[in-house]
């Protein structure tokens, strides 16, 4: 058996000032998958999400299902033809780590599937499966903060590429 | 903020903690399951990281060491956008960990299990998985599940195959190593 050491820092940012947005660009094709942590906040408290986007695409090419418990409920949803992906919770609090897990990201084959963790520690747990409807090649993500609301400074988005034998 | 894709990097290489071990890819034949045998104990923790594409909506399941008796046991908790729900089985031929919502070789399922302290001979082997489907409002999953194998022997081999039928071309299953210090 072939083994080689992976699971490579590609790009990380700290931010030092409250920011709208987040890009990652000219993302390599080499790797297999794609892992992306994000330690945030919102600047603006109530009703806010992180939401993400691939290669600019602002169609209606995303969807997701998901599963979440409340501390006294544990309940399901979904979001079809979506403009966006909604894989992350934004408070006003540094209690909102994020996962994200992009498979194949560089297959022309398949669309693509993300699942992510979702979380408010004070508030909620989540597990998100994302789709997006495109054979393309990931080769960007933007991450913002949804209502327009911007990330807290501090936040921090680290991008790591994983690569199979 | 954009970030310049590596150049942007102030992370540290990595110090080899998480190791590429084999990939099993499905061909054009497609499979009736995926193996990986032969494997090393020189690591702490296992995972499979996985895309599945099969010709029936099925889940998916895992056996260690070619043992096809009843020493696994499973739960989880899912989501199908609609409800949340769990499951269990007990005294089963396999733990559960993914699932597909569509035969279409379009829509893929994906999934990371992690297999811990593996190579440990004083307890049994547990795993845990995040995986899921989502066929744009046609179906799919969300998933959490755990698995057990009553058994303290090494785990040398695992295989992975669909309740029934097969996984198509462009399936794929890689295996990763993690060491501890």
């Amino acid at each position: 058996m072939a083994a080689g050491i992976t699971y490579t820092p590609l790009a990380t940012t700290t931010l030092g000032s409250n920011t709208a947005s987040v890009t990652f660009s000219s993302i390599p094709s080499t790797y297999t998958d794609l892992v992306l942590i994000c330690s945030t906040a919102s600047a603006t408290a109530g009703g806010n999400e992180l939401n993400c986007q691939v290669n600019s695409d602002t169609g209606s090419n995303y969807s997701f299902t998901y599963v979440l418990g409340n501390g006294s409920s544990a309940a399901s949803g979904r979001g079809s033809n979506q403009t966006r992906w909604a894989p992350g919770e934004q408070s006003a609090s540094f209690e909102n780590p994020t996962l994200m897990y992009f498979f194949n990201y560089s297959n022309t084959t398949t669309y693509k599937t993300m699942l992510s963790r979702r979380n408010t520690v004070s508030n909620l747990t989540s597990a998100f499966v994302n789709l997006w409807r495109s054979t393309s090649a990931i080769n960007s993500i933007y991450l913002y903060n949804a209502s327009g609301h911007l990330f807290l400074s501090g936040s921090t988005f680290t991008l790591y590429g994983i690569k199979a034998a | 903020m954009p970030i310049l894709g590596i150049l942007a990097s102030s992370v540290p290489a990595a110090a080899g903690a998480y190791d590429s071990i084999a990939t099993v890819s499905v061909g054009s034949g497609g499979a009736a399951s995926a193996e990986f045998t032969s494997i090393p104990s020189t690591y702490t923790h296992l995972q499979v990281r996985f895309i599945n594409l099969q010709d029936s909506t099925q889940n998916i399941w895992m056996q260690f060491n070619g043992d096809t008796a009843s020493n696994y046991s499973w739960h989880d908790l899912f989501g199908d956008g609609a409800s949340a729900s769990t499951g269990s089985g007990t005294n089963d031929v396999y733990f559960k960990i993914g699932y597909v919502g569509s035969t279409s070789t379009s829509y893929a399922g994906a999934g990371v299990t992690d297999i811990l302290d593996y190579a440990n001979t004083n307890k049994y082997k547990t795993a845990r998985t995040l995986a899921g489907t989502d066929v744009n409002g046609s179906g799919g999953y969300v998933l959490l599940r755990s698995g057990s194998w009553r058994n303290t022997n090494a785990v040398t081999s695992i295989k992975i195959l669909p309740t029934s039928g097969n996984f198509k071309q462009y399936s794929s299953f890689a295996l990763y190593g993690i060491r501890g210090n």
